[in-house]
């Protein structure tokens, strides 16, 4: 949770305008997001753990929620999971305002969450965890063929060939079980699925699958929320980026407004960097060398001389 | 859990490559239980080699008999265990159920049944609220049920000593209804020659029905879920609060039945017991199999380990030793089967 600071970071604080500097929807008619956040903000007693975010995410896209630690996604997550509810703004599913009061109520909208620990139980099979709370049921009994059948082809569905559904899940590697979350989101109904850091774990190759899980349940048509601290994982899979910083949004783009780098760099914190350098070039000695070779890196990326990043979005989109 | 081992799969799926065969014995192996039947049948040849009259049918019988008043209490302690909690008052739980039946027949003069449905309310409500402190407050239930465990014991004799200025319930044999009620909970019949009691049967019955609601309702799945990782359970909908309240409510009724059983064999019942049977208990889930730190065991493998208890408590007296050798066995028993828990559990969460 972010720690409000005296000192809010210079320049970072979220403009009213920088949503709507997203754009209206070019493409894909439907008009309505399947969930939207306008101006939704979180309170903790004192602690203010976010404030005044605006997002959506519509079917068949990705939105990418990134941010470094602390910087409120996953107060972000709850909200939009129906764990909490936004203490000001506005949470619409389908166009329609909402209040959730629990995740039952999210799930029944469709909206499905595989937090980091993925629900799942390691001791039982993958079968049992993939059925967990939808047993199939035949009279009173649970109709146990059938769910190792359907556990299966779901999972073979999304390119998953397990060796065997009756293994505990515990002993699947982390992105295997990642896609079991996934899959089982899916098939389930969800809508949305929001994924909280699921290649935070994984080793390269690893997150490249999980990457590849979530394009493939963007063409099923289903609206993604990646929630990631990994501009690399999110540039290529993602549609829009939010940006949060100690609970506020720094910056909401379109794919087009922004490159790689840029983001990049917004996410390092340019500005924050380049006093880091200065402050180590003071420091002397060895730290003094370090500081020099970060500023060089600042310098490069082209984050040092960043306008505000509220303003940002529109110099890009001149720019290109 | 290889519920494999017995799922009636009909059309065996399609055979995967990677998955070697395998044999029946590895996956007799794969279970909770596994070790206790080992050790169950261990246990046997040795009292049947050096104590001459455990061979005895009738001997066997009354190893039964023994088995199932343990049996009886440790099936809904596993099924608890499994679902992530403990009971410590279980064990006076069950003297608590018998002395407020007894205590509300002979006081009021009412039928034998009203008592007994009096106790039945107050064991299930002794077990909603082990279970609803332990949720509302996030203690950990040793330590809510340790709690109650003492305020239990302290109740049944101050209670009991108040009300009829002795430690023990006065006889209820002359009441009416009596008699029925001592047919329905603690009743015997003969096979060929040798005495069963029915708590055995029940004892039967209840492992079955344990052992059918946890591999094969939706209910069983939540209880493994519960036990497992809570948090999940809850994130895909599992109400578990409900399920543990519910769990510690199974082993009130439970406590109920024993209390009711005992009550009807002796007419009256001492304040001071049952302290300490909650360990046996816990120790017959261990020994079958549950993990400590739940969601992981069998009924079944609760069932074994209350007849290896069972056994031991027998054996030793026809093998014509000191019976305190019984707490010595007891240990090792714990032992052992703790060290081969922590094994299996290591192999199945191998990846985490």
């Amino acid at each position: 949770m972010s720690t409000p600071q005296d000192t809010p970071p210079m320049g970072r604080h979220h403009a009213p305008e920088s949503p709507t500097a997203a754009g209206p929807r070019a493409g894909n008619g439907t008009g309505t997001a399947l969930v939207r956040l306008i101006n939704a903000g979180k309170r903790y007693g004192a602690v203010i753990a976010l404030q005044d975010i605006t997002m959506e995410v519509s079917a068949g896209e990705v939105t990418c929620v990134l941010g470094d630690n602390g910087a409120g996604k996953s107060t972000l997550i709850k909200i939009i999971a129906g764990l909490h509810q936004p203490s000001s703004g506005v949470y619409e599913v389908d166009g329609e305002p909402v209040s959730f009061n629990s995740p039952r109520e999210a799930l029944d909208h469709g909206i499905a969450t595989v937090y980091q620990d993925l629900a799942v139980v390691p001791l039982m099979p993958v079968w049992r965890n993939f059925f967990l709370g939808n047993e199939i049921k035949k009279g009173p009994r649970i109709d146990i063929p059938a769910m190792k059948t359907m556990c299966k082809d779901e999972l073979l569905a999304m390119g998953i060939d397990l060796r065997d559904v009756d293994q505990p899940i515990g002993t699947l590697s982390g992105g295997e079980r990642q896609c079991v979350a996934i899959s089982r989101a899916v098939h389930f109904g969800a809508k949305v699925l929001i994924l909280d850091e699921p290649t935070a774990a994984l080793g390269v190759k690893q997150s490249g699958v999980v990457l590849k899980y979530i394009i493939q349940a963007r063409e099923r048509g289903l609206g993604v929320v990646f929630i990631t601290h990994n501009p690399h994982h999110a540039y290529p899979v993602g549609d829009r980026f939010l940006l949060l910083n100690r609970g506020t949004s720094i910056g909401y783009f379109e794919k087009s407004q922004i490159t790689r780098d840029e983001l990049t760099g917004l996410m390092a914190g340019g500005a924050e960097l380049e006093q880091l350098s200065h402050e180590l070039e003071g420091a002397g000695g060895a730290a003094a060398e370090i500081g020099a070779v970060l500023g060089e890196e600042v310098a490069e990326l082209g984050i040092a001389d960043r306008p505000a990043p509220a303003a940002a979005p529109a110099t890009e989109s001149d720019a290109r | 859990m290889a519920q494999t081992a017995q799922a009636p799969v009909a059309p065996p799926p399609r055979a995967d490559e990677r998955l070697g065969r395998k044999s029946p014995v590895a996956r007799m192996l794969a279970r909770p239980e596994a070790g206790a039947i080992a050790g169950a049948i261990v246990i046997y040849i040795f009292f049947f080699i050096i104590a001459p009259p455990f061979r005895n049918a009738s001997s066997f019988s009354s190893v039964l008999y023994v088995t199932s008043t343990y049996g009886l209490m440790a099936t809904p302690v596993a099924l608890l265990m499994i679902g992530g909690e403990f009971d410590l008052s279980a064990g006076v739980a069950v003297t608590s159920s018998a002395l407020t039946a007894s205590l509300f027949m002979y006081e009021f003069t009412t039928v034998a049944w009203v008592g007994v449905l009096v106790a039945l309310a107050v064991s299930l409500f002794i077990g909603f609220l082990n279970g609803w402190i332990v949720i509302k407050t996030g203690i950990p239930s040793f330590l809510v049920t340790l709690g109650t465990f003492f305020m239990l014991q302290g109740l049944n004799i101050a209670l009991t000593q108040t009300i009829t200025n002795q430690v023990s319930s006065p006889d209820i044999s002359t009441l009416q209804g009596f008699s029925s009620s001592r047919v329905v909970f603690s009743g015997s019949f003969t096979v060929g020659g040798v005495n069963i009691r029915t708590s055995v049967l029940y004892w039967i019955v209840f492992v079955i029905i344990a052992t059918w609601i946890l591999l094969r309702t939706h209910i069983g799945n939540w209880i493994f879920a519960v036990g497992g990782h809570a948090p999940s359970a809850r994130a895909v909908g599992v109400p578990v609060g409900r399920m543990k309240i519910g769990l510690f409510m199974a082993v009130g009724f439970m406590a109920w039945f024993t209390g009711m059983h005992t009550l009807f064999l002796f007419n009256t019942i001492q304040a001071g017991q049952g302290i300490g049977n909650e360990f046996v208990y816990i120790i017959a889930a261990v020994v079958g199999g549950c993990l400590l730190t739940g969601g992981y065991g069998s009924a079944v493998g609760a069932g074994i380990g209350a007849l290896i208890f069972g056994m031991v408590n027998q054996g030793i007296v026809y093998a014509g030793w000191n019976p305190d050798w019984f707490q010595f066995f007891v240990g090792l028993l714990l032992l052992g089967a703790i060290l081969l828990n922590t094994y299996i559990r290591r192999r199945a969460e191998a990846a985490i």
